[in-house]
């Protein structure tokens, strides 16, 4: 066994990861991910050292509950045989290598470019001459959009290669957004530098992001939170799945032209929203999470006022949501719209609320509890038919559960944290790991530190850096005008992606 | 169809009845005040991660704060957040908040550009550009034209093409990916065109200022009509400054 197992927010010496010669890492991980739709990769990435790669795998198996790393170390300039060859879920990361360090793969579907990064090995690569596919046809268009969107929303080039109104292939280029985040860890040495950049990572993710960063630290720093905080954390991660799965449905509304659904769910995302202003100032929450300390312990005043909210938002949500169940005209558009089958999601490797749509069942709060899920018995929503009605349904069930663990979980608020603010020094030479289930799906954080405790290396992963080719997968067949309504469902992120 | 009057009805009335003198709920992070207090300095200055905090005297940068609220925290009887949203302003310096001084930002009417009243007073048509932002400031733009905010009772709008638009509103710091699409979006737009910065990211990089992936050549080489600062942006703090831009 050439690999080492630890647990969800667990640190170890780096130096206890075993190295292996490629072709036997290959084979490993190749067989610890084939037919075992328990495990899935995690994190798949590679720094330097010196004239050499190190890359390092991750894989978590959501039945034992644990995390399964192993190592290899490369030239610079090896063309090695593709881990995506054999299981296709590795596609992007090895993309993401590949871009990184210009690391050649013999037998790689398409080593595309993944996002453009500042510090690419090819730097004569550059965002306009993304190399599309495309299909050489009289009768076939294509139509290009992006990277600016009509909506207020992210920029992103969507290309679509259509036989009349019917997609016949979309390709998602993404890239536009990289802002150089996992740089920016290194460079930037204070913590309040690093924990606003883990903030900044996914806007509509902060506590998300922010919580993973902030558990790795801890895990890095050798420090126990106590229970107050990892009880705000947790009441925070379900007040941003309420609001955000709401301001979701919204959308999902307006994407099928459903006027009194969109309104009336834009509006429910208020009071959810302005209670996080209520807690700590902020209406996404920045500010609300500390790694080392909790800065807005939550109390009995906010705990009244949190039932309020929820005693007001439930029976309209619940009614809204029984219309546009109700209705021929948004179940039209809903259902066997965006679909995707079990075997193509866990093939590409799909995560959270898009893996859940198809009875995949990946779920962080499950498979590697952190907070206090395991005492909340959290049990995944399993959805059956993989259309935009079923994440639909998810958004839907996962809020009013959300608003059952909150109702539960302010029975007993722990009594306010006597621990003081820590900085957390770093322990050296010290591999972390860090997953939390944001709304989208699974977040992944990890770093390396150095001899001195300092950060070596810093790594993000957002389930949307899974979930896009599922995004791109869904739409074929589908009428183009289904498209905004497919997209809205998964609600995938580019400032996530992107990094 | 009686369900739907039903759900109507429950809805009851939703909207902020004065969006101009509209009081924010719990502890917003608003505009900074800073007292006397004598503290050290260089402690203050060291803890801010943007570099928004400097000194003689000292003063908290708007367009580069983030609203962490960690000099709050390390300091507090030297600064505190209020409740003040009115943070948008149309020249970079008044965006920096000084020490003993206590009063909401406006707008400086002498250099407001004469065709934005006349031409736009009535109707705003604004395309959001979002160059490396977040996501947060794009929601709360969003939430700008929700029933509750209802901007577009003053007239003002996004819209779909740069054609259509009279503006354009910049969110996040600017990524080099970014830098060509927004050029673009900006020359799509008819003059008399105008350029809102929303959020700290887009004001000054915010915390990735520096990064070599961003380039901010765009906003060195055009004129800024207006700077809502934010992080992200509330809804009435971008309406009351466009409000104010706007003479309504």
């Amino acid at each position: 066994m050439s690999y080492i197992t630890i647990s969800n927010n667990q640190s170890v010496p780096s130096g206890t990861i075993p190295v292996m010669e490629y072709s036997q890492f290959l084979d490993m991980m190749i067989a610890l991910t084939d037919n075992h739709p328990e495990r899935h990769c995690v994190l798949y990435f590679g720094y330097r050292e010196k004239d050499s790669v190190h890359l390092i795998c991750c894989i978590a198996d959501d039945l034992q509950h644990t995390i399964m790393i192993s190592s290899s170390v490369v030239k610079k300039e090896s063309v090695l045989n593709s881990f995506s060859a054999r299981n296709i879920s590795f596609e992007k990361f090895e993309r993401e290598i590949h871009e990184n360090f210009g690391i050649g793969y013999t037998d790689h579907p398409w080593l595309k470019p993944v996002r453009y990064p500042e510090n690419r090995a090819d730097r004569s690569s550059v965002i306009s001459g993304y190399p599309f596919f495309s299909i050489g046809s009289e009768e076939l268009h294509e139509v290009g959009v992006g990277p600016v969107h009509a909506g207020i929303i992210e920029p992103g080039h969507f290309r679509f290669v259509c036989n009349g109104e019917q997609i016949l292939h979309l390709e998602i280029q993404l890239g536009y957004q990289h802002r150089g985040v996992e740089q920016l860890f290194l460079d930037r040495k204070k913590l309040i530098e690093r924990t606003t950049l883990a903030e900044s990572i996914a806007g509509d993710s902060v506590i998300g992001h922010t919580t993973a960063f902030s558990y790795l630290w801890e895990s890095l720093g050798g420090i126990v939170q106590d229970e107050e905080t990892l009880f705000s954390r947790t009441l925070a991660q379900e007040i941003e799945r309420i609001a955000i799965h709401t301001g979701d449905l919204s959308g999902i509304c307006t994407d099928v032209a459903y006027q009194l659904g969109s309104s009336v769910f834009g509006r429910l995302r208020t009071p959810i929203i302005n209670f996080f202003q209520e807690w700590c100032g902020n209406r996404l929450s920045k500010g609300l999470i500390r790694a080392g300390y909790n800065p807005f312990p939550f109390n009995r005043e906010l705990a009244g006022r949190l039932i309020e909210i929820l005693d007001a938002f439930e029976p309209d949500f619940i009614e809204m949501c029984a219309d546009i169940s109700r209705l021929p005209s948004t179940l039209s558009r809903f259902e066997r719209t965006g679909m995707l089958k079990y075997e193509q999601l866990l093939s590409i490797g799909t995560v959270g609320m898009s893996a859940r749509m198809h009875t995949l069942d990946r779920d962080i709060r499950a498979s590697h509890p952190y907070g206090i899920y395991s005492s909340l018995n959290h049990i995944p929503v399993i959805k059956h038919h993989g259309d935009v009605y079923s994440r639909v349904q998810i958004r839907k069930e996962e809020v009013l559960q959300s608003i059952g663990y909150i109702r539960t979980m302010l029975k007993k608020i722990p009594e306010s944290a006597t621990s003081g603010r820590i900085d957390p020094v770093l322990k050296p030479s010290t591999f972390g790991i860090s997953l939390t289930e944001g709304w989208r799906g699974e977040i992944c954080h990890a770093a390396i530190t150095d001899e001195n405790g300092e950060l070596l290396i810093y790594k993000v992963k957002d389930p949307s850096f899974h979930n896009w080719l599922a995004l791109a997968l869904a739409v074929r067949n589908n009428e183009i005008s289904d498209f905004p309504v497919s997209n809205k469902s998964f609600d995938l992120s580019y400032c996530g992606h992107d990094l | 169809m009686l369900k739907t009057v039903k759900i109507l009805y429950h809805q009851g009335k939703q909207f902020i009845p004065d969006l101009r003198k509209a009081r924010v709920p719990g502890i917003f992070t608003g505009r900074p005040e800073i007292s006397l207090a004598k503290v050290d300095e260089k402690a203050l200055i060291n803890c801010c991660p943007t570099g928004a905090i400097t000194a003689a005297p000292v003063s908290i940068d708007l367009g580069k704060c983030t609203f962490c609220s960690e000099c709050v925290r390390l300091f507090p009887g030297k600064v505190r957040f209020t409740t003040d949203y009115r943070m948008a302003t149309n020249e970079r310096n008044r965006l920096i908040i000084k020490e003993g001084i206590n009063v909401s930002v406006t707008l400086n009417p002498e250099i407001i550009r004469k065709e934005i009243h006349k031409l736009f007073g009535g109707s705003l048509k604004l395309r959001q550009v979002s160059a490396a932002g977040d996501n947060s400031c794009e929601l709360e733009l969003n939430a700008c034209g929700n029933v509750n905010f209802d901007m577009g009772r003053y007239g003002i709008e996004f819209v779909a093409s740069p054609r259509h638009a009279d503006g354009i509103v910049i969110t996040g710091p600017i990524s080099k990916n970014m830098a060509g699409p927004l050029q673009m979006t900006y020359d799509a737009t008819p003059s008399p065109k105008i350029i809102i910065l929303a959020g700290t990211d887009a004001i000054s990089g915010g915390i990735f200022a520096g990064s070599a992936a961003i380039d901010r050549s765009f906003i060195e080489k055009n004129h800024i009509d207006l700077y809502v600062p934010g992080n992200p942006v509330h809804p009435l703090a971008f309406i009351n400054g466009v409000a104010d831009l706007l003479g309504i």
